[in-house]
């Protein structure tokens, strides 16, 4: 039967799927995975078309606990998803979910996985509660337990008494929040996240995102999420998988992205004893060794000083500068990197690219 | 503080208690139970039962007036104690075809093009089931669905043929024949508008598509018969003709191998040669229709 459960789960499944592809992280970045398990295992996969090549050659470990998979439009991040699924068959090379190959168990995986498209896929003259309720049934959940679970997976995604009321008048928040329960009704080990965040206003946007984190967190499922946002990924993902024309860029800790990428962006008023306010604060933190840049070309450039965050102190240390020559500080954020930052040090022509998301 | 903490206590009395997230450790039952699942969903629906009101007025009043007949000539034979009821059981569907075609035109689209306009269809392909389950499920739904509206008037004539008191052998065969052409005819029917409708996410484009197809086959079909017919002594051409619409491909069939009198002009339905090859389109419509149908949601896919 059901019972309580206060700490995420861990799963006695994973303890028993060996890990049976090492190595094949590149650059050995697992830092977050702390169980030696992996979740979602593919070694050479390759999908092609008759014109385009979606997948090359993709080699990747995840290991449990929320993991992005981030590439622009176009880049393969829904033909992974597919086959991962079981769906498409890949055109070279292996794909292992929770231990059971894709060629083979297509249908146990779907089984014990939960998907959320990136399109709409609700018909809009049924309620909530019935739509969930049949996918639950689909899922293989007897009717009873169809029902309860769905009440429950409706209540953890934030939606109450309007569940009963014909989804075609929803917000397109709360239609999102019933793809992520029709993914989540059957008490997966694992979801696919595709593009959650599309559509969603910038509240929309953060509740989604703490909502992915609970699915870890609190329910104890594991989750690879897509989005073309690095920005929006790197404060929910344990781990990042970055891929771009169906090639594997980067696989590595979110910690790596927020230790050395976070890019702070800081904006204060003028006052008579400091005219050019921002100046006065670039040299300031200058005098302290910190240096900064002004974000020149982007929008309220001249105004905005953008510096590196290093961690706690550096947010001490802009308070204080600040505080000191009594200034008022307007803003001080995170900025959300796009994808192309990635190649900071590596590629110069791909960080011209660059644009800051919002 | 001493203010704050009765207030704090009754918070913590009306506070609806998270309970938090539960796992589920129960029986999953897998792809069969799905199927079956999908296949009384389906069903259902066809009726307009577990969806809006609005949507179960068409099919419960074409129910109605489907067995509306059925009742008054089984009040009829009762009545006047005739011998034999007014209608043959295997004429019964073809009379009434009209309201079957307007049924199935209806009910098709709505069974299928509704997942396909709203994308639904890649939901149920990321569950345990496969492609030719979606198909298999929503076929026999309409099919069964088809069959419950085409056989339950035949159940009421043989029912009141009963209590009539007419001749029980008789009566048994011509019902048992009856059931037999409905079923064949459930499953021609559903097969065809279930291809025509999985075509396009349009409901409405669906819906014209069937009635185009079921009437403009059948009026063809009549217009070169009633042609043969005129020129008597070809009633080669008249039979053969029967093959290419799906109600006269049921009439040749019955008329064959079902004691059926024939619908054609002039009453010349196939021979028992002639039959068979009635019979081996009619299957192979089937077939061929449910092929399709995989194949096509193969590309539907995500």
């Amino acid at each position: 039967m059901v019972n309580l459960r206060g700490t995420p789960r861990d799963s006695y499944a994973w303890s028993l799927m060996p890990r049976r592809l090492c190595g094949l992280t590149t650059r050995g970045a697992r830092l977050t995975t702390v169980e030696d398990v992996t979740v979602i295992a593919t070694e050479g996969l390759s999908k092609r078309f008759p014109k385009v090549t979606a997948l090359d050659r993709l080699s990747v470990d995840v290991g449990p606990g929320v993991t992005g998979l981030v590439g622009a439009n176009g880049a393969g991040k829904s033909t992974l998803i597919k086959i991962l699924l079981g769906l498409s068959p890949a055109t070279e090379g292996r794909a292992e979910v929770l231990g059971l190959d894709v060629a083979r168990a297509g249908g146990a995986i779907r089984e014990r996985v939960g998907y959320m498209p990136e399109h709409d896929c609700l018909p809009p003259d049924v309620s909530a509660t019935e739509f969930v309720v049949h996918m639950a049934r689909m899922s293989g959940l007897p009717p009873t337990a169809a029902r309860e679970r769905t009440a429950d997976t409706l209540r953890h995604v934030g939606l109450y008494e309007e569940r009963y009321r014909p989804i075609g008048g929803y917000s397109t928040g709360m239609k999102q929040r019933v793809k992520l329960a029709q993914a989540l009704v059957h008490d997966p080990q694992l979801v696919f996240l595709d593009e959650p965040t599309n559509g969603l206003d910038p509240v929309g946007r953060d509740e989604m995102l703490g909502l992915i984190r609970r699915i870890h967190t609190d329910f104890g499922i594991s989750v690879l999420v897509t989005s073309h946002l690095l920005g929006e990924l790197e404060r929910t993902c344990d781990h990042v998988v970055i891929i771009d024309g169906g090639k594997l860029l980067r696989s590595s800790s979110t910690r790596d992205f927020t230790q050395n990428t976070t890019t702070l962006a800081i904006e204060v008023t003028d006052s008579d004893d400091h005219p050019d306010g921002t100046r006065a604060v670039r040299d300031a933190l200058h005098a302290r060794g910190v240096t900064t840049h002004d974000g020149s070309g982007l929008p309220g450039a001249g105004h905005i000083l953008l510096l590196t965050a290093e961690g706690e102190q550096t947010y001490d240390l802009v308070r204080d500068v600040v505080a000191d020559l009594g200034l008022g500080l307007v803003r001080m954020e995170q900025r959300r990197h796009h994808i192309a930052e990635v190649f900071k040090d590596g590629d110069e022509q791909r960080k011209e690219a660059a644009v800051h998301g919002g | 503080m001493a203010v704050e903490q009765p207030a704090a206590r009754e918070a913590e009395q009306t506070r609806i208690h998270n309970i938090g997230y539960r796992s589920y450790d129960g029986p999953r039952l897998g792809r069969a139970y799905a199927c079956r699942s999908l296949y009384s969903q389906s069903l259902r629906g066809a009726y307009g039962l577990g969806r809006s009101v609005k949507s179960k007025v068409l099919p419960m009043l074409l129910f109605v007036v489907m067995c509306a007949p059925a009742l008054i000539m089984v009040a009829v034979a009762v009545a006047t104690k005739a011998k034999d009821l007014p209608l043959e059981y295997t004429r019964y569907a073809i009379f009434m075809q009209a309201l079957i075609g307007l049924y199935v035109a209806a009910q098709a689209p709505q069974s299928v093009s509704r997942d396909l306009r709203f994308k639904t269809v890649p939901l149920y392909f990321s569950r345990p089931i496969e492609t030719v389950d979606y198909v298999r499920a929503k076929y026999a739904a309409l099919a069964s669905a088809m069959f419950i509206l085409t056989a339950a008037p035949l159940l009421i004539l043989y029912v009141g043929a009963l209590l009539a008191k007419l001749d029980f052998g008789h009566q048994t065969k011509g019902f048992a024949e009856g059931m037999v052409s409905v079923a064949l005819l459930s499953l021609l029917f559903s097969g065809i508008s279930l291809l025509i409708a999985a075509t396009t996410p349009r409901r409405g484009f669906g819906i014209a598509a069937v009635i185009a197809v079921l009437t403009i086959s059948y009026a063809a079909v009549s217009a070169v018969q009633g042609i043969a017919d005129l020129h008597s002594g070809n009633s080669t051409a008249l039979v053969w003709s029967g093959l290419f619409s799906p109600i006269t491909l049921i009439d040749g069939v019955q008329t064959a191998f079902l004691g059926a009198s024939s619908s054609f002009p002039g009453g010349q339905g196939p021979s028992a040669a002639q039959g068979v090859v009635f019979l081996l389109v009619v299957l192979g419509l089937i077939a061929g229709s449910y092929g399709l149908l995989v194949r096509r949601y193969r590309k539907a896919g995500l």
